[in-house]
């Protein structure tokens, strides 16, 4: 089987790797991105990134200073903007643990010259994600009352809370995505290290490189581990997003209180993770003159992999529906026809059916996954369509909670909309030093990829020991 | 050919393909010689048997770490909230009281606990693994005597090394220097200590 794969790998592997490159031409190609001049689109970029970034600040400090009531949420509609863009951030992030790590272990070539860029977004998401439970606890400043430490006031968290198992899980994924992604930098940081002409870039990158040189048993090491994180990643995006969920799903709910939540959210957020991958690897692929690594062959598979996990989606909400007619209870039938459906929020229900359910068929379509604007266009939709999902799930069953005397309505404030609008300048303003200070292709992994580093053992073709 | 350096570190040999580099420590390994390594800008397949290193126990760590872990949040978990109130209750600190009644059911749910015990062995296992790697391959180590070599500032781009370093009881610096001059490298240097 070994020998098929390898033959039936080639013609594959072209197309992922268009043009012809030497060791020498990958690494000068990459790194030269970040060893060069700044451009002066990277300026404008960034200078406009950093200036929504001040939007955040602004609406953050607005939060502190007057409190939680600046926000739309009451009674009782208590999770508002706030946990629909935590879930839709933290949602987008896994993409990039789907790419380096399941990827990585079913052997799709074709993740190396995406799974650091990939990364990063993971990292930058799940930052903007992580200010939106802290800002919702409406004293911020004392986050650590979450955290298992022996208090003086001798208080513990109350562990089977699902609002617990979230701090473990999100604080965990944050730690080892950010292990994971220094991880594979390491090799390509000393191999700056290496190229840098000024004193003091060499010697950051040196720093930054640990020393790293090479060696063989040093590899050996390192592609075991690597191996091993990706192995324990992706376990690991399995149960983050499947304790989002039972933020929702452990309460009794109607609507929330379904066994479908877990594998239905997981495969929301990769569906919309993948759409921010391609929005984000559009543009940077032809700015930075990337065709050849990032080639149309990725993209197809990303569509491909979208077409997937919004068919599952779909069938999600199939499921939410049908359960809500098969349970025969009045309070799960009125909130979905009532409510959901065709309630004061069922134009965003439908919107996200549109988005999310009948926009993305067209991916079965090979000129939609290999045409560029309309992939573009695509990936767009559905990262609105997911927000909307997020919106739909939580408004509609808010309002009407079991006594009919407390329904209410709820509505975004200014600040609520500042808010997440200055987490765009967050994400995009990290994503801009992100693309400046390090080389956001693997350049050691698509060295690793190329057909001249195939060795075999010398006099050994009778056998190999593995 | 040189004199005897009392201060080398080694001789190293630069290749330009990966399957050179391969031969060459296969060679070597022939030879009998042992303190040597190889080194290459990305994992170079068969070059650790080729240099007759064993395999790292990497994985062995990662586990207990990752058990160290589990068995950290369930322990946690399980003083502070699990225990049914008993006599010894006040022998015990009083930080691990700390039983909430929810719903009436039991102080010790395990099941409620996987989810943090599942997290924290993840968090230790991953924290086992990269730093465990680093601190086995010696790093951080910002300075090495290969770095003196100008030649080696292409281990890392695009060219492939082979160093046989001067404490293998067979090296001797002009046998050596010419069986390495053998396996035709690019370029043969010195490595100061």
């Amino acid at each position: 089987m070994a020998t098929k794969e390898v033959v039936k790998k080639e013609p594959d592997e072209e197309s992922l790797f268009t043009g012809t490159y030497s060791f020498t031409t990958v690494t000068s190609k990459i790194n030269d991105i970040v060893l060069g001049p700044t451009s002066k689109g990277w300026v404008f970029g960034f200078l406009a990134s950093f200036m929504v970034l001040q939007a955040l600040l602004m609406a953050l400090t607005w939060l502190l200073y007057e409190g939680i009531g600046v926000w739309g949420v009451n009674i009782p509609v208590g999770w508002g903007f706030d946990i629909i863009n935590f879930v839709w951030w933290i949602g987008i992030g896994h993409a990039g643990t789907l790419i380096s790590a399941i990827l990585l272990l079913f052997h799709q070539k074709w993740r190396t010259s995406i799974n650091r860029f990939a990364e990063a977004m993971t990292l930058f998401a799940v930052a903007c994600a992580g200010i939106y439970p802290l800002a919702h606890m409406g004293r911020p400043w004392f986050f650590y009352w979450l955290l298992p430490y022996p208090s003086t006031m001798q208080l513990w968290p109350q562990f089977r809370s699902p609002l617990i198992w979230d701090v473990f899980a999100v604080s965990t994924y944050l730690t080892v995505s950010l292990l994971f992604w220094y991880t594979g930098l390491i090799p390509d940081l000393s191999s700056m290290r290496d190229r840098a002409k000024n004193r003091w870039v060499r010697m950051i990158y040196g720093v930054l490189s640990l020393g790293w040189r090479g060696a063989a048993t040093h590899w050996h090491r390192y592609e075991t581990i690597y191996l091993l994180l990706a192995g324990l990643s992706t376990p690991l995006v399995l149960s983050v997003h499947t304790i989002v969920s039972f933020d929702f799903a452990v309460g009794n709910v109607p609507g929330w209180h379904a066994t479908i939540f877990p594998p239905y959210f997981v495969a929301g957020a990769v569906f919309s993770g993948f759409a921010m991958v391609v929005t984000l690897a559009v543009p940077v692929r032809v700015i930075y003159g990337l065709k050849d690594f990032i080639t149309d062959k990725h993209l197809d598979n990303m569509a491909r992999v979208m077409l997937a996990t919004g068919l599952m989606v779909f069938y999600g909400y199939g499921v939410e529906a049908f359960m809500a007619y098969y349970s025969g209870s009045p309070d799960e039938q009125g909130l979905f026809l009532k409510n959901r459906a065709f309630g004061p929020y069922g134009v965003f229900y439908w919107l996200l059916i549109l988005c999310n359910g009948i926009i993305p068929q067209l991916l079965w379509f090979k000129f939609f996954r290999t045409n560029i604007p309309s992939l573009f266009a695509i990936s767009i939709v559905i990262n609105i369509g997911m927000w909307l999902e997020r919106f739909v799930i939580l408004m509609s069953l808010q309002r009407i909670p079991w006594q009919s005397s407390t329904w209410g309505q709820y509505s975004p404030t200014i600040w609520d909309i500042t808010t997440y609008v200055g987490t765009f300048g967050l994400f995009f303003t990290l994503l801009f030093l992100f693309m400046r200070l390090v080389p956001m292709i693997s350049a050691f992994e698509m060295k690793h990829m190329m057909p001249e580093s195939h060795t075999h053992a010398p006099g050994t073709h009778a056998g190999d020991k593995h | 050919m040189h004199a005897p350096e009392p201060t080398l570190f080694g001789l190293l040999a630069e290749f330009d393909t990966p399957q050179a580099l391969v031969d060459a420590a296969n060679a070597a390994r022939v030879k009998g010689f042992k303190v040597m390594d190889g080194y290459s800008p990305f994992p170079v397949e068969g070059l650790r048997e080729a240099l007759g290193k064993p395999r790292t126990l990497m994985p062995v760590l990662i586990f207990c770490g990752g058990l160290t872990g589990c068995f950290t949040a369930f322990v946690l978990q399980t003083f502070t909230s699990g225990g049914h109130p008993t006599e010894w209750d006040a022998y015990v600190p009083q930080w691990f009281n700390y039983r909430l009644n929810i719903a009436g059911r039991p102080f010790f749910s395990w099941p409620a606990f996987v989810p943090a015990m599942f997290e924290l062995t993840i968090l230790f296992s991953a924290f086992t693994a990269l730093f465990g790697m680093l601190l086995l391959n010696g790093y951080p180590r910002l300075h090495h005597p290969l770095f003196e070599v100008k030649e080696f500032l292409r281990a890392s781009s695009d060219r492939f090394f082979l160093c046989i370093e001067a404490t293998d009881p067979l090296f001797d610096i002009d046998e050596t220097y010419a069986f390495m001059k053998h396996l035709n490298p690019i370029s043969l240097s010195e490595v100061p200590q």
